[in-house]
C-alpha cells in the first residue's frame, strides 16, 4: 500500500454543497494522485448539468450531440418516467470517449459525490479510455464529437430533403441491424471531420457507380451461357458486417441512403468496444476512484464524514446480490470488475501458494506493471479467462447451471470447488464473449443472375434459436434491400435449412 | 493546471423535446386512443393536467437479432449456498436461481405497458388535434383592427393639453435647484463675511461696501433663473396598442332539469369541459358564459354551471331567451363572434319545442357563428330533436348529435368542431 511517500495533504473542502472553486481543487489534488499512480489520461472536461440535461445525455446514449430519432424519446420518456417515479436514481456519471474526455457532474450531486465522479469518470474511464486497445483501435476519440456533428446535420439535411418520414423508415431498418452492423475483426479507418465530409460527395459517386457496374444487365454471351455453371456466391466469403454490405452493395438505395446506413454503422462500431469491455473498464473506474480518494484521506486531506458518504455509495455500486435475492438481475459488472482489479492487485503484493500456482507470472510482480499491462491487451471474456483467480470464484460463491431443453431438469456443472474452478471460469468468460452472446448471422448468397434475392445465414451456437423479432428484423432488412430477403439456418451438423423469406411489398420510389 | 469546468445548467434543457415529439407523432394512434380512454376516466375538473400514457410494448419494441430461449447454455451466477456438481433442480418459474427457460419473466416483460406521462400539451395537442372552431377565420379577416390608446410615461414633447403639471413642476424644482446652488453656496459665506466685518468695520468701508455689491449681483443672478423652462415641460404620453376584435363569446346551455339524472348530466358536463378547454386553448381572447335552465334559465359562473344541482320541469325556450338578452345587452354581434352549444336530454314541453326552434332559426342564427346542439339520450329522439332537425338542412353553422354514453363524447366532440375546408 505504502509506495507512494506519504506527505501530509492540505484538507480538502468539506461540506455536501458543492462550488466551483471545491470542484477545482478537488480535481487538482485527484489529479496529483493518479498521476503519482502513473494514470496516463486524456485531458479533461467537467460539465455541470442538471437532472433533466441527464436524462437527455441518457437518452441519446450519453453523446452530447446526436441526430435525432424517435427510440431517443422513446427511453427518455422512460427514464423520466421512472425517475420521477423514484424506481431509479440517476446514475451519476456519464463519460464520453472523446479527447478531451468529457465527463458530466450532475447539478444535484454533494461535494462527495462530485469528488467520487471526477475520481471514477475523468481519471479511471479516461485512462481506460486512453490505455485499452480496443478504444485505440477502433474508435477515435479526437474525432468522434467531430464526426456526430456531420452525422446529426448530414440526417437533419436528409430530413429536410427526403421527408422525415423516408429518413425514419430508413433509420428503423438500420437500427435493427446496428448490432449485426460491425465489422468484428478488421479494423476501421479512422474517422475524420474534414475527411468525411470531402469524402462524402466522391463516395456517393463511386458507391453509385460500382453497384451499378455489379447489377449490369448487359445480354449474357451465349458461350458462357453453354458453359456449365459453377455455382459461385457473392460474396465470396460470408459477410459479418450486414450493414457494411448492404451500403456497397444494396441495389437500390440512394446515395444519401447509403451514407445514412454508414452512419448508423459507424456509431454502432464506436460503441462496440464498450460493449465487449464493461466488466474490466466499470471495474477500473472503481478501483481507481476506490484508492485515489483512500490515497488522499490516507494523507489527511479529506474528513471522516466524506470517507463515509463516499464509501457509502462505493459499496451500494459494487455489492452483488446472491442469485437468490430479489434484487438479483445478474452479474454487477461493477463487482465482478472491481472485485478483479482488487484481487490483481492483491496477487500481486501478497500472493498465496495458490495464487503463486495459478498466476506463476503475476504473483509478487509490480502492480502497476501488471495493471497497466491487463488493461491495455484485454477485453472482458479474455480479461476473465485471464485472471478470475480460484480465490474471487470462491468469494462470490460462483456456480454454474446447465439448461439443456432436452433434459427435464437443470443441472449444476461446477461450483467453486478445485474440480470446477477452471470450467467456471472458462462459462463466465463465455457469457461475455459477445460472439456467443449475440447470434452469429452473415450474408452468405445474392443470387445475381437469378431474382436478386439476399440470402442470410445463422451459425447456430448451442442450438439456440433466435428469438420472435427475427421476422420484423427481416422485413427491415427487406426494405433496404429492396428484394426479397431468406434467413437461413446452419445447425451444428452442417444441414441447412430456410428460417424465413419476405418478399418486398413494393418497389421504392422515392 | 487547472480542470476546465464549464457550467451547462443553463443550456437549452429540452434537447430531448425533438426525439420526444417524434415518438408522440410516430406512436399517434395508440396514444390517442390512451387519451380518449383517459378523458373518459377522469373528473370533470383535472381534465386539464398531463395524463400517465401506456401503450402495449410491443408495439414500440426496437426489433434486433437475438437469441430466443431454448437451446442450451450455461449460466454462472453468483451467491451459492445449497449447489454441489451433479445437482438436479426443476427450472425455476420466472426469476430466480438458474433463470431456467424465463419464459414467464422474459414474455412478461415484452406485453408489459410503455407507461410515460405526456405533459398537459402534449395531452391536449392530442386531444384536441385536428379541430378548429368553425368560421372563426371570417370575422378575423373581415375586422379592421381597431387600437385602444394607453398611457405610456411622459415624453418632452406633445399637445399643451396634455402637459403634467406635477412632473413639469417636479423638473423645473430640480432644474432650479441645480442651477442655483452653487449661487447660493457663494451667497451665505458672503452674507457670513459680511457679518463678521461688520463687527469691526464701519458701513462706508470699502471692503463691506464691495461685499454688498456682490451679494446684490449675485442675488440678481439667482433671480434671472427662470422659474419655468421649455425644458421642464413633460407631457403625458399615449401610445396606441392594437385592439383584437377577434374576440368570441361562447354561451353554454345546459338542460339541468328533473329529467336530467345525474348521468346525463355527467355527460353533459364533460362535454362542455372539453369545449371550455378547447377554446380556452385555442382563442386568447374569448368568454364564456355559462347558463343552465330548467323552467326558468339563470346565468352562472363556471363553478355553479359544473358542480351545482337543480331540478324541476324543463323549459328550454326560457335558456334561448336568456341568451338572446346577453347577446344583445353584452355583446353586439358586430364585435363578437358568438358560439353556442346546446346540452339537453331532449326532454321538453311538447309547445315549448317549436317555440325554441323559432328562436334558434329567427333570433339566435343569424347572429351566431355556430351553434351546436347536444342530445343526450339513449332512448328514441325527443320533440326538441325533431324540431332541431328541421333548421339542420338549411342552416350550415347549425350541428346536432346524439351521445349516449360517456364514450361517446369524445367522437362526437370532434365531429361537431372538426376542421372545415
Amino acid at each position: 500500500m505504502t509506495q507512494m511517500p506519504v506527505a501530509l495533504a492540505k484538507p480538502l473542502p468539506v461540506g455536501s454543497e458543492w462550488t466551483f472553486e471545491a470542484i477545482t481543487e478537488y480535481d487538482e489534488a485527484i489529479g496529483e494522485v493518479a498521476r503519482e499512480y502513473g494514470l496516463d489520461c486524456y485531458p479533461h472536461i467537467l460539465e455541470v448539468i442538471s437532472a433533466e440535461q441527464m436524462m437527455d445525455a441518457y437518452a441519446s446514449i450519453g453523446m452530447p450531440v446526436y441526430y435525432n430519432h424517435w427510440s431517443f424519446g422513446k427511453h427518455f420518456l422512460a427514464t423520466e418516467n421512472r425517475y420521477r417515479r423514484g424506481q431509479m436514481g440517476l446514475a451519476y456519471e456519464i463519460v464520453i470517449n472523446s479527447d478531451p474526455c468529457i465527463a458530466y457532474l450532475m447539478e444535484e450531486n454533494t461535494l462527495t459525490m462530485q469528488a467520487l465522479v471526477i475520481a471514477h469518470a475523468a481519471y479511471g474511464h479516461n485512462s481506460f479510455f486512453k490505455g485499452n486497445h480496443l478504444f485505440k483501435q477502433w474508435t477515435s476519440a479526437d474525432a468522434i464529437i467531430d464526426y456526430l456533428v456531420f452525422a446529426r446535420n448530414y440526417i437533419a439535411e436528409c430530413e429536410e430533403r427526403h421527408g422525415v418520414e423516408a429518413v425514419e423508415r430508413l433509420l428503423d431498418a438500420c437500427h435493427a441491424l446496428m448490432n449485426v452492423g460491425v465489422d468484428r475483426y478488421k479494423r476501421s479507418p479512422r474517422l475524420s471531420l474534414e475527411k468525411e465530409k470531402l469524402r462524402q460527395k466522391e463516395r456517393e459517386a463511386y458507391l453509385q457507380a460500382q453497384v451499378n457496374d455489379l447489377w449490369r444487365t448487359l445480354p449474357p454471351r451465349p458461350e458462357a451461357e453453354a458453359m456449365p455453371r459453377e455455382e459461385k456466391r457473392f460474396p465470396e466469403e460470408p459477410e459479418e458486417n450486414l450493414l457494411y454490405f448492404i451500403e456497397k452493395n444494396a441495389p437500390l438505395l440512394e446515395p444519401w441512403q447509403r451514407e445514412v446506413v454508414r452512419i448508423v454503422r459507424k456509431v454502432g462500431q464506436y460503441f462496440y468496444p464498450q460493449r465487449q469491455t464493461q466488466v474490466m473498464n466499470e471495474g477500473w473506474a472503481c478501483f481507481w476512484h476506490y484508492t485515489l480518494l483512500n490515497t488522499l484521506y490516507d494523507r489527511g486531506a479529506l474528513s471522516d464524514g466524506f470517507m463515509l458518504e463516499f464509501l457509502q455509495s462505493h459499496t451500494n455500486v459494487v455489492y452483488q446480490p446472491p442469485y437468490n435475492s430479489p434484487y438479483y438481475s445478474g452479474i454487477n459488472p461493477y463487482a465482478l470488475g472491481y472485485a478483479m482489479w482488487q484481487d490483481i492487485r492483491r496477487i500481486c503484493e501478497n500472493p498465496t501458494d495458490e495464487d503463486r500456482e495459478w498466476f506463476p507470472d503475476i504473483a509478487g510482480s509490480d502492480w502497476r506493471a501488471t495493471f497497466d499491462f491487463a488493461m491495455q491487451n484485454f477485453k472482458d471474456e479474455s480479461f476473465i479467462a485471464q485472471y478470475l483467480s480460484p480465490r474471487l470464484m470462491r468469494e462470490f460463491r460462483l456456480f454454474s447451471v446447465l439448461d439443456d431443453d432436452r433434459r427435464g431438469k437443470l443441472r449444476v456443472e461446477a461450483i467453486h470447488d478445485d474440480s470446477g474452478y477452471r470450467l467456471l471460469r472458462q462459462q463466465l468468460s463465455e457469457q461475455y464473449d459477445l460472439g456467443s452472446r449475440e447470434p452469429n448471422i452473415q450474408v452468405w448468397n445474392v443470387d445475381l443472375s437469378g431474382d436478386r434475392s439476399l440470402t442470410l445465414r445463422h451459425f447456430v451456437h448451442q442450438r439456440r434459436p433466435l428469438n420472435e423479432y427475427n421476422d420484423v428484423v427481416l422485413e427491415h432488412l427487406t426494405e433496404l434491400w429492396g428484394f426479397k430477403v431468406r434467413l437461413e439456418r446452419q445447425n451444428s451438423d452442417g444441414t441447412v435449412d430456410l428460417l424465413t423469406e419476405k418478399k418486398t411489398e413494393r418497389r421504392r420510389h422515392n | 493546471m487547472t480542470v476546465r469546468i464549464v457550467d451547462r445548467r443553463f443550456d437549452s434543457k429540452n434537447k430531448s423535446s425533438v426525439n420526444r415529439s417524434r415518438f408522440i407523432r410516430r406512436f399517434k394512434g395508440q396514444i390517442r386512443k390512451s387519451v380518449s380512454d383517459a378523458i373518459n376516466q377522469r373528473g370533470v375538473r383535472d381534465l386539464d393536467n398531463g395524463e400517465k400514457i401506456g401503450i402495449p410494448g410491443r408495439d414500440i419494441a426496437e426489433p434486433q437479432f437475438a437469441h430466443g430461449q431454448g437451446g442450451t447454455r450455461e449460466i454462472v451466477s453468483p451467491g451459492n449456498d445449497r449447489f454441489v456438481t451433479g445437482d438436479q433442480f426443476e427450472r425455476p418459474q420466472g426469476g430466480g436461481g438458474g433463470r431456467g427457460r424465463g419464459q414467464a419473466s422474459r414474455d412478461g416483460e415484452g406485453e408489459d405497458d410503455f407507461v410515460f406521462t405526456l405533459t398537459r400539451d402534449e395531452f391536449l395537442d392530442i386531444f384536441f388535434d385536428e379541430l378548429a372552431l368553425p368560421n372563426l377565420v371570417k370575422r378575423q379577416l373581415a375586422q379592421i383592427e381597431q387600437f385602444k390608446r394607453v398611457r405610456a410615461g411622459y415624453t418632452q414633447s406633445g399637445v399643451p393639453a396634455n402637459i403634467n403639471l406635477g412632473r413639469t413642476m417636479r423638473g423645473a424644482a430640480g432644474r432650479r435647484v441645480a442651477l442655483g446652488g452653487p449661487h447660493a453656496i457663494r451667497l451665505r459665506k458672503l452674507q457670513a463675511d459680511l457679518d463678521e466685518l461688520r463687527k469691526t468695520r464701519p458701513e462706508d468701508d470699502v471692503e463691506v461696501q464691495h461685499l454688498r455689491r456682490e451679494i446684490v449681483r449675485l442675488r440678481a443672478r439667482i433671480e434671472s433663473l427662470p422659474f419655468i423652462d421649455p425644458f421642464d415641460l413633460r407631457y403625458n404620453n399615449r401610445i396606441r396598442i392594437p385592439q383584437p376584435t377577434t374576440q368570441a363569446v361562447m354561451f353554454c346551455l345546459l338542460d339541468v332539469s328533473g329529467s336530467m339524472d345525474e348521468a346525463r348530466k355527467n355527460i353533459a358536463k364533460r362535454f362542455f369541459m372539453l369545449l371550455y378547454l378547447f377554446l380556452n386553448r385555442n382563442y386568447e381572447h374569448i368568454e364564456v358564459v355559462f347558463i343552465r335552465h330548467h323552467t326558468v334559465a339563470s346565468e352562472v359562473d363556471e363553478d355553479d354551471f359544473f358542480t351545482s344541482r337543480e331540478s324541476g320541469g324543463t323549459v328550454v325556450s326560457s335558456a334561448l331567451v336568456l341568451m338572446q338578452k346577453i347577446i344583445q345587452e353584452r355583446y353586439s354581434s358586430a364585435l363578437w363572434n358568438i358560439y353556442g352549444a346546446q346540452a339537453s336530454d331532449g326532454d321538453n314541453w311538447n309547445d315549448d319545442s317549436p317555440r325554441c326552434r323559432e328562436l334558434l332559426e329567427n333570433a339566435l342564427l343569424p347572429v351566431c357563428q355556430y351553434f351546436a346542439y347536444i342530445e343526450i339520450t339513449d332512448g328514441a329522439p325527443q320533440n326538441l330533436w325533431e324540431e332541431y332537425q328541421k333548421l339542420q338542412g338549411s342552416h350550415e353553422h347549425f350541428a346536432m348529435q346524439r351521445i349516449a354514453t360517456v364514450t361517446d363524447i369524445y367522437p362526437v366532440f370532434r365531429e361537431l368542431f372538426k376542421r372545415r375546408a
